[in-house]
């Protein structure tokens, strides 16, 4: 089988500190894979190794490779510009830019320093559409994006990191400052997109991972200690530590 | 806040009382029978109750956990096991009242000869061995004491299905009334038997992942 992103023996460190220890995984494309364990064992560390985030940290080294469709994401000739329009990004707190809808959903577009007006209304709309937002801010694109609530702000970041079009989705928590109807309308839009792009996505919430994921990897202390459909992983766990987590026994 | 370790705890020990209740009854039966005594199959209809308000109880109890606690993995297979032994449990005790109901009814008792050439009595010994194995296997959480079950419950079928053929032999001798409820008595405690059988094969579902993960 083929994957659209894989991790092949990666180490990284933070100075001496070793985060990830030889990690490997293959990741599907169309699906939603979540990655989950305890606060500090390298889920966010791992996740920001696909759009290369973790580059502007001083400390940080990195052994492995990291490939998106074969390619090596790490070498000498790729440009991290044109990686980041490839693999958009969606945090766990919604950051709007203190600007209109509009522009918060052109961004991406307008500093790839496309100027075409129309094509650049299009994708807005196609964005805030694809984000099941559109309905809601149609008449009101100018207003400014920080006087929506969190859930339609995170939407707006989602429709950002759309906009570009992107094929692989990266999201850290991003329904832990959300109320239960915004998240279950960004898990419902994680749903839909699936089918056009590829997701990884870190969250806290059992319940959460099990819902929207195909594939489930966890981690501990920097070791992948399980990675499988997530169907087996919440029924049927292989490893005692991933049971031991997962029903909440996690000493 | 409740703790799921706490609540499963509870919960294994509310099975636990289920299964002392239906093995109790189960005893009363045998012995209302055996005994021809009328006295013992009342009261086996009036622990009836007990039993169905327990059952009840670890029902809502199942209930409450999965709407609560959302469990996953092994707690949710030892939640759905729970709820399918206590529903066959239950399915016991109702045979357990519904074979005594003939001493209560009638007034021929069963003649002893015949209960001897049908082997009633290893029947009930058979039956009562199995449940002991089970309530065993599942309070010390020890699947090979379930697995004996499946053995036991063959010989409750060869018994079964040898008393067909000694009622019809012995059609002319006896109450013929008397013989077609011990014969139906006889097919109940096979069924009976099977319920406990699937019991064996649910806590040795639930046991057997446990013990695989953890060597
Ligand atoms: N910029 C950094 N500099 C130094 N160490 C870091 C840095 N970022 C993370 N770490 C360390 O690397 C390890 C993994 O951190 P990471 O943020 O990936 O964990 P996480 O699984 O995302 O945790 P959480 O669930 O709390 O977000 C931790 O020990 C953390 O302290
Ligand atoms: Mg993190």
């Amino acid at each position: 089988m083929k994957y659209k992103l894989e991790a092949k023996n990666i180490d990284v460190f933070y100075g001496k500190l070793k985060a990830l220890n030889n990690i490997n995984i293959g990741i599907t494309e169309n699906a939603v894979t979540a990655l989950i364990g305890p606060s500090g064992c390298g889920k966010s560390t791992f996740l920001r190794l696909f759009n290369r985030m973790n580059d502007y940290i001083d400390s940080f080294k990195l052994n492995g490779d990291i490939l998106i469709d074969d390619k090596n994401i790490y070498e000498k000739d790729v440009f991290v510009d044109e990686l980041r329009k490839n693999v958009g990004m969606v945090f766990q707190k919604p950051n709007p830019f203190p600007k209109s809808i509009f522009e918060n959903v052109a961004y991406g577009l307008k500093i790839q320093g496309i100027k075409d007006k129309e094509f650049i209304n299009t994708r807005v709309k196609d964005a805030l559409k694809q984000a099941a937002l559109w309905e809601e801010v149609k008449d009101d694109l100018n207003k400014s994006a920080l006087a929506l609530s969190g859930g339609q702000q995170q939407r707006v970041c989602i429709a950002r990191a759309l906009a570009v079009e992107p094929s692989i989705i990266l999201m850290d928590e991003p329904t832990s400052a959300l109320d239960p109807i915004a998240t279950a309308k960004v898990e419902k839009l994680i749903h839909t997109l699936k089918e056009k792009y590829t997701i990884i996505i870190v969250t806290h919430n059992m319940q959460q991972a099990a819902r929207i994921s195909d594939y489930t990897a966890f981690f501990y202390m920097g070791d992948l200690i399980e990675f499988d459909k997530t169907n087996t992983i919440f029924t049927n766990p292989k490893m005692e530590r991933t049971e031991n987590y997962i029903t909440g026994r996690f000493g | 806040m409740h703790n799921i370790e706490k609540e499963i705890f509870d919960l294994k020990s509310s099975l636990l009382k289920m299964f002392l209740l239906v093995e109790k009854q189960w005893k009363k039966g045998a012995n209302a029978i055996l005994n021809y005594d009328q006295d013992i199959a009342e009261e086996i209809s009036s622990s009836e109750n007990r039993i169905n308000a327990q059952e009840l109880k670890i029902d809502s109890d199942c209930e409450n956990i999965i709407a609560l606690h959302a469990p996953v993995a092994v707690d949710l297979r030892f939640i759905l096991s729970t709820y399918k032994i206590n529903h066959a449990l239950e399915h016991i005790a109702d045979i357990a009242e519904s074979i005594a109901q003939y001493v209560a009814n009638n007034n021929v008792p069963y003649d002893q000869k015949i209960l001897q050439e049908t082997r009633l009595t290893e029947m009930f010994d058979i039956f009562n061995i199995m449940m002991d194995c089970l309530i065993e296997a599942f309070e010390n959480e020890d699947p090979k004491f379930a697995r004996k079950v499946f053995k036991k419950d063959k010989l409750i079928n060869k018994i079964n299905t040898d008393a067909y053929q000694i009622i019809i032999d012995n059609l002319d001798k006896y109450d013929k009334n008397m013989l077609l409820y011990l014969l139906s008595t006889i097919r109940k405690i096979e069924r009976a038997g099977d319920s406990l059988k699937k019991i064996g094969e649910e806590i040795i579902y639930h046991l057997e992942v446990k013990v695989i993960k953890h060597t």
